[in-house]
């Protein structure tokens, strides 16, 4: 019965203290952000020179978020961000589980010359490449509803497809198909199922963990999206949440509208977070696999 | 069997074809366009046509002297010197607007050091892009190691078995999921320098006598105040990577250090660590690539500012290529950029080779 000596309680409480000052640190800020965007500006402003910052008092009301809302189109905004997430996310696990399939089960000539091309943009950081993309991307063709044009700036698809395959998730597919039991694919060869349908129904079914990760690395990704849209996108019709921030500072900042505006588009994901943690965690978890 | 091989060797191609075409397209092609602009002028809107000109981005941006200055002397050859008792020196441009020293035309003062009575003064062609590297050089040189070493204290405190401890994991790991322009901005409201969150607490922990900072107005301090949020909002997402690789470590270990009678701090430097080291190369790896990227904080914090202490070489890269339009000047950075995070990653996959 040790841990019921004096000395031992202590160390225990010591332990908790620790974990929850550490723990202020990370909430403070967010809790700073969703309380003042609750409040009246001039009292906002005066609340950070005291513990008031973090409290719910004085004068609260939603009349921020009301002013938010008639500032910027905040759902159209929101709506773009989720479009164009769900959109990339979905053809992300597409695209790269179908690349990695070729690179794990598939012989075929220029295979390793293409894998090792894949795996060495991983080095590649976005932001180096940013400004020779713009240019490209505003000179592609495209054949549309509305027949055939050129240049992709201000569209979805400029937001959407240059983020469709991406070197880590083609990576985070290939650990894992290793790690599947090849003598399934075998047998279902020899059955004389078509490669389509091994993919279809032997490998993905089997893929839940690693489909989870790589959706919500891109997940991240895509929602905080800044600098590309930045670039590439002019109209408000098709600009993303991150983006939309602009509008609150191009004339008479009002933080408690700033705020507000954070919150909206912060809590979602925070809740998803909350509600997935676990995943969440055992995916960042997952990269550190590749050591 | 040959219609076999056919009939695979066609499936692999078509499955491969999407994922491969398109990081092609827009990730291959794209650097390769990088070092090819380069190397030419080109501007986004400009009454000249393009014009290769080879390295003459390069050198204009990475051209750096030292000269030295004489104290200016009067007619005896006294050596003039101010009210303070410091020598006078001649202007700089005496020497970059001097037609007999025309290698050093358009050169500018980068910063500048004495040795006895003579100054040496550092020139550069493009000062604001040195800058822009050293502030990015010495990113990376604190935040890496601080930032894995704080991870690493993290995941052993939420290594521990205690009630509860999950709510602490998920807590630490919050700011990571929170966009990084959003943390940005609530940064500011933190580091003001009328009333800003921190210099409340540290004026209110000492009783009023910290005198509050202008955190992000001071060219001393704008950058450590951007490095320490940075370090704030990834500190969670590096305490998960070493976690898992702490979860790797056969507990066993740990109980024959027990009755070896090991320390806590044996344990940890003979068990834990060894265990780590493959987490370790991981952590620094991703540490040093994200934070070459810096860019967001910049822009929503300082704008480069003040007086360039926080320019970096993203941001110079985007201001450049993309808010003056001088494409081929973002380009040469980029690529810089480039060569540099290359050299890195081939000077950590050296260190961390497998010894056989």
């Amino acid at each position: 019965m040790r841990e019921f000596s004096p000395s031992a309680q202590l160390m225990l409480g010591m332990r908790y203290l620790v974990l929850v000052l550490i723990a202020v640190i990370f909430i403070f800020p967010l809790l700073f952000m969703a309380m003042s965007s609750l409040k009246p500006n001039l009292q906002l402003l005066t609340d950070t020179e005291s513990m008031r910052a973090f409290l719910p008092v004085g004068e609260l009301s939603f009349d921020n978020y009301e002013a938010a809302f008639s500032r910027a189109p905040i759902l159209t905004f929101v709506f773009n961000s989720l479009f164009v997430t769900a959109t990339t996310v979905i053809l992300t696990l597409l695209v790269c589980s179908l690349t990695a399939f070729s690179f794990v089960f598939l012989q075929w000539r220029g295979r390793e010359i293409a894998f090792s091309m894949i795996i060495a943009t991983m080095i590649v950081p976005f932001e180096t490449i940013a400004i020779p993309l713009l240019l490209m991307v505003s000179k592609l063709p495209w054949l549309g509803a509305e027949g055939f044009e050129l240049g992709w700036l201000n569209t979805y698809r400029v937001q959407i497809i240059p983020w469709i395959a991406d070197g880590l998730t083609v990576f985070l597919f290939v650990q894992y198909f290793k790690g599947l039991p090849h003598e399934f694919i075998e047998a279902s060869r020899v059955e004389g199922a078509s490669w389509w349908q091994i993919y279809r129904r032997v490998v993905m079914p089997l893929c839940g963990p690693v489909i989870a990760t790589a959706a919500i690395l891109k997940f991240l990704v895509m929602y905080n999206q800044y600098l590309w849209p930045l670039i590439v996108v002019q109209q408000e019709t098709y600009r993303p949440v991150m983006v939309g921030l602009q509008y609150f500072f191009q004339y008479n900042t009002v933080w408690g509208e700033v705020m507000a505006y954070l919150t909206m588009i912060t809590l979602p994901v925070l809740a998803f977070y909350l509600f997935l943690q676990k995943a969440f965690i055992a995916s960042i978890a997952s990269t550190g696999v590749k050591g | 069997m040959n219609s076999n091989l056919k009939n695979t060797q066609l499936a692999g191609w078509l499955f491969a074809l999407p994922g491969t075409a398109l990081i092609f397209l827009f990730i291959v092609l794209p650097f390769l366009f990088a070092i090819g602009l380069s190397l030419t002028n080109q501007r986004l809107i400009s009454p000249n046509p393009t014009e290769f000109v080879g390295l003459d981005n390069y050198q204009r941006l990475l051209s750096v002297s030292i000269v030295t200055l004489s104290p200016t002397t009067d007619a005896q050859g006294q050596i003039l010197r101010d009210d303070n008792g410091q020598p006078e020196y001649p202007r700089l441009r005496s020497i970059t607007r001097n037609k007999a020293t025309p290698e050093y035309k358009g050169m500018r003062e980068w910063f500048r050091w004495h040795s006895g009575d003579q100054a040496k003064v550092v020139i550069a062609r493009d000062v604001v892009f040195m800058k822009a590297l050293t502030n990015t050089l010495l990113f990376v040189l604190f935040v890496a190691p601080i930032q894995a070493g704080l991870a690493l204290g993290l995941a052993l405190l939420v290594n521990q078995k205690l009630a509860g401890i999950n709510v602490f994991r998920t807590i630490y790991f919050m700011p990571v999921v929170v966009s990084i322009v959003v943390v940005s901005l609530l940064w500011r409201f933190i580091y003001d320098g009328n009333n800003g969150l921190l210099n409340s607490v540290l004026s209110s922990l000492t009783w009023g006598w910290f005198t509050p900072v202008d955190w992000l107005g001071k060219s001393e301090t704008a950058l450590g105040s951007i490095m320490a949020m940075s370090v704030w909002q990834g500190v969670g997402f590096h305490m998960v990577i070493w976690l898992s690789g702490l979860q790797t470590i056969s507990p066993t270990y740990y109980e024959a250090g027990d009755i070896e009678g090991a320390s806590r701090w044996q344990a940890f430097r003979y068990i834990t660590w060894p265990g780590l080291r493959h987490t370790a190369v991981l952590v620094l790896i991703v540490i040093t690539m994200q934070a070459f990227a810096l860019f967001a904080q910049i822009d929503v914090m300082t704008a480069g500012g003040p007086r360039d202490s926080t320019q970096t070489l993203v941001f110079q890269a985007v201001e450049r290529g993309y808010g003056k339009q001088d494409i081929s000047g973002g380009s040469t950075i980029s690529v810089v950029l480039f060569v540099i995070v290359l050299c890195i990653s081939i000077l950590q996959r050296y260190l961390t080779r497998e010894r056989t």
